[in-house]
């Protein structure tokens, strides 16, 4: 299997949609010579030509609602923000636009609109450029929202959002685009909906999302070293979600902990934690922990920004209370 | 879904004069006014739930662009849509049944008076968020550019929505890229209540297109014919590739933003001189000269369309509660 970085990943699920469908192109800023602020889309330009790899103006509201209106007649635009943050520039276009086009026509429209965005901490970009604002998202009906933490999940994740015949809105993070893995040969969709066990565990299941999937990877090796056993499980798709498979995970552990890089008040977790004491409220021996950024903007200076955002050893520490030990570690 | 009626254009069965053509806008716009009135009989008698915009006034400009399109163009509408979308070629029954909640109407009741969709007939939607379609009108005209197709796309909006940023951000992408956009300001001097005075530090917003240098066309608004010439220009110029165009029309609302408005925030003698200078259908029907015998006739039609829209309305059919599960997801 060839081995790609996620950056890599996500340049060859879009190149490969481009070769195959003319309906399919690119737009966001700095895209085109400079390949991306992020470097994803080097090389693209040169590739299929400024037709379809569109330089933009910073002009959120017009590249997301251009891509809702070239999705609406038969067109399948990725669009790029730079930053997640700057997707609140374009809320509209996203959450009354983009999301409801296909119910207030009764089902007269489609919106294959994928809107791919990045972020992160971890590199003092300060409180305007590394917000996690996925959740928000997952609050509005007639949204996808995918978060993928590997190189093949990214690419595969990717290639699904470009088909699906509605907007889907693809988190990537910022601090993952170098991190390298093997991917399939042929390229190929990964189904939405469906979560994907990085770890096998038979104590604790550790429900991560993006970076704080290799966060809880790291907090389960250290873990096994304790004697606790841990699952990790990556949703992968937020919404919709693999209910199945987050309560499957949970049954067999009878413990939860959910992590995400994104606050933790009314954050993706408290979703999570809600479902599980929905469906599996017999099965669980201790409370969900939460784990996330505490509750302020993302600060600048390095040991400042480290002590914001979550880390292995915040979910270890979380791990262990769920199973009665002394969290201090 | 009944089967589209627009008003018959003779245009399009061959040669027509000058002067029929017109008695058939006048037909049109006649017969969206009579829409309109039934429009607030029916909402006064509480039948129609939610809140209305009715366009009375503003009928020329409806009739006059879209007259100038060709199949295959789309328009994106506002939260005052009724006008717009039957001079799209939607059945009045259609709209009419969208604005009681019925399965029959133009958006299955999913949409109401200011979601009025009718993609087969090239709307593809009215917004009610103030300048929110006008991206999309970009997005759709984009497409159209990279597949070479000769459409246009053309977004309705008022005088108010050239105060918001998506309006600034859609001519600025439109005129870059150069797509067949035509830009409809239908400026009827209030925003919502608030006057031009109070939201608008220029008057002439034809300036607003010439920052970025598109080229930008202004009309009477109350005169069909007046709107129906520059719109052709206008559609000719965005279909020969030559960029897009910001089209301003001059128009007045004579009635309240909504059904029910008390207008505190304009004399009551305006209304009255408006309606009694600024009719475009009173304005058309002198123009043509016509007969009261044929104006009669015509005018029997129309009240006779919007009365049968009622009925068919009331006679639709109640969408099953749980159906608003569907159509979240495609």
């Amino acid at each position: 299997m060839p081995e790609l970085t996620y950056r890599e990943a996500v340049r060859d699920a879009m190149s490969q949609a481009m070769r195959r469908d003319d309906d399919v192109f690119i737009m966001g800023e700095d895209i085109a010579e400079m390949g991306g602020s992020m470097g994803v889309t080097q090389g693209m330009l040169e590739e299929f030509g400024p037709e379809r790899v569109r330089n933009t103006p910073i002009s959120e509201m017009a590249i997301v609602g251009a891509g809702v209106g070239a999705a609406i007649s038969g067109m399948r635009p990725i669009v790029e923000i730079m930053y997640q943050d700057f997707t609140t520039l374009a809320m509209e276009q996203l959450v009354s636009q983009a999301a409801k086009h296909r119910y207030m026509s009764g089902g007269q429209i489609k919106v294959p609109l994928t809107v791919r965005t990045q972020g992160g901490a971890g590199w003092s970009p300060g409180a305007q450029h590394a917000q996690q604002l996925e959740a928000w998202f997952v609050h509005v009906p007639g949204l996808k929202v995918v978060f993928p933490s590997t190189p093949a999940d990214v690419r595969g994740l990717l290639w699904t959002a470009i088909y699906d015949d509605n907007p889907v809105l693809v988190f990537e993070h910022r601090t993952l685009y170098g991190l390298k893995g093997e991917v399939p040969e042929k390229i190929e969709g990964i189904e939405l909906a469906k979560g994907r066990v990085h770890r096998e565990g038979d104590d604790v299941t550790v429900v991560a999302t993006g970076r704080l999937v290799h966060e809880a990877l790291n907090a389960a090796e250290q873990a096994e070293k304790e004697g606790i056993s841990v699952e990790v499980w990556d949703p992968r798709t937020l919404q919709p979600l693999d209910e199945e498979g987050l309560v499957a995970s949970v049954k067999k552990t009878n413990r939860c902990v959910v992590a995400h890089e994104a606050v933790v008040r009314m954050g993706w977790g408290a979703e999570v934690a809600a479902l599980v004491q929905e469906k599996a409220f017999d099965y669980l021996d201790a409370p969900v922990e939460r784990v996330g950024a505490k509750f302020t903007p993302i600060p600048f200076a390095p040991v400042m920004e480290s002590f914001v955002i979550p880390h292995d050893k915040d979910v270890l520490a979380a791990v262990k209370r769920t199973v009665g030990r002394d969290a201090a570690g | 879904m009944v089967a589209c009626r627009r008003v018959a254009t003779l245009e399009e069965k061959g040669q027509v004069s000058s002067h029929e053509r017109l008695k058939e806008f006048l037909h049109e716009m006649l017969l969206i006014r009579r829409f309109e009135e039934k429009v607030e009989e029916r909402f006064r008698a509480g039948e129609l739930p939610g809140f209305l915009h009715v366009c009375i006034g503003q009928e020329a400009v409806a009739v006059g662009v879209c007259r100038a399109l060709e199949d295959g163009d789309v328009i994106a509408s506002t939260h005052r849509a009724h006008g717009h979308t039957i001079a799209k070629g939607t059945h009045p029954n259609e709209v009419m049944a969208e604005l009681y909640g019925k399965v029959e109407g133009c958006s299955h009741g999913y949409g109401g008076s200011m979601h009025l969709y009718d993609v087969e007939r090239g709307n593809l939607g009215a917004n009610a968020v103030v300048g929110g379609g006008l991206p999309a009108i970009v997005g759709a005209a984009l497409a159209f550019h990279m597949r070479q197709e000769p459409r246009v796309a053309v977004a309705f909006f008022g005088d108010g929505a050239t105060n918001i940023g998506t309006f600034h951000e859609a001519l600025n992408l439109a005129q870059l890229w150069k797509v067949p956009a035509v830009f409809v300001c239908e400026n009827n001097h209030y925003a919502e209540s608030t006057p031009a005075r109070q939201q608008l530090p220029i008057e002439d917003l034809t300036k607003r297109a010439e920052a970025f240098e598109m080229t930008a066309l202004k009309v009477d608004g109350q005169d069909v014919e007046a709107v129906y010439e520059t719109a052709k220009k206008a559609m000719k110029h965005a279909r020969e590739g030559k960029g897009p165009v910001f089209l301003l029309a001059e128009t007045y609302r004579l009635t309240g933003h909504y059904i029910g408005d008390p207008q505190v925030y304009r004399p009551k003698e305006e209304v009255r001189e408006l309606r009694q200078a600024q009719d475009p259908i009173t304005k058309l029907r002198e123009k043509i000269q016509l007969s009261d015998e044929e104006w009669e006739a015509m005018d029997a039609e129309a009240t006779k369309l919007a009365e049968d829209s009622v009925e068919f309305a009331k006679q639709g059919t109640d969408p099953k509660p749980e159906d608003a599960l569907k159509n979240v997801y495609a």
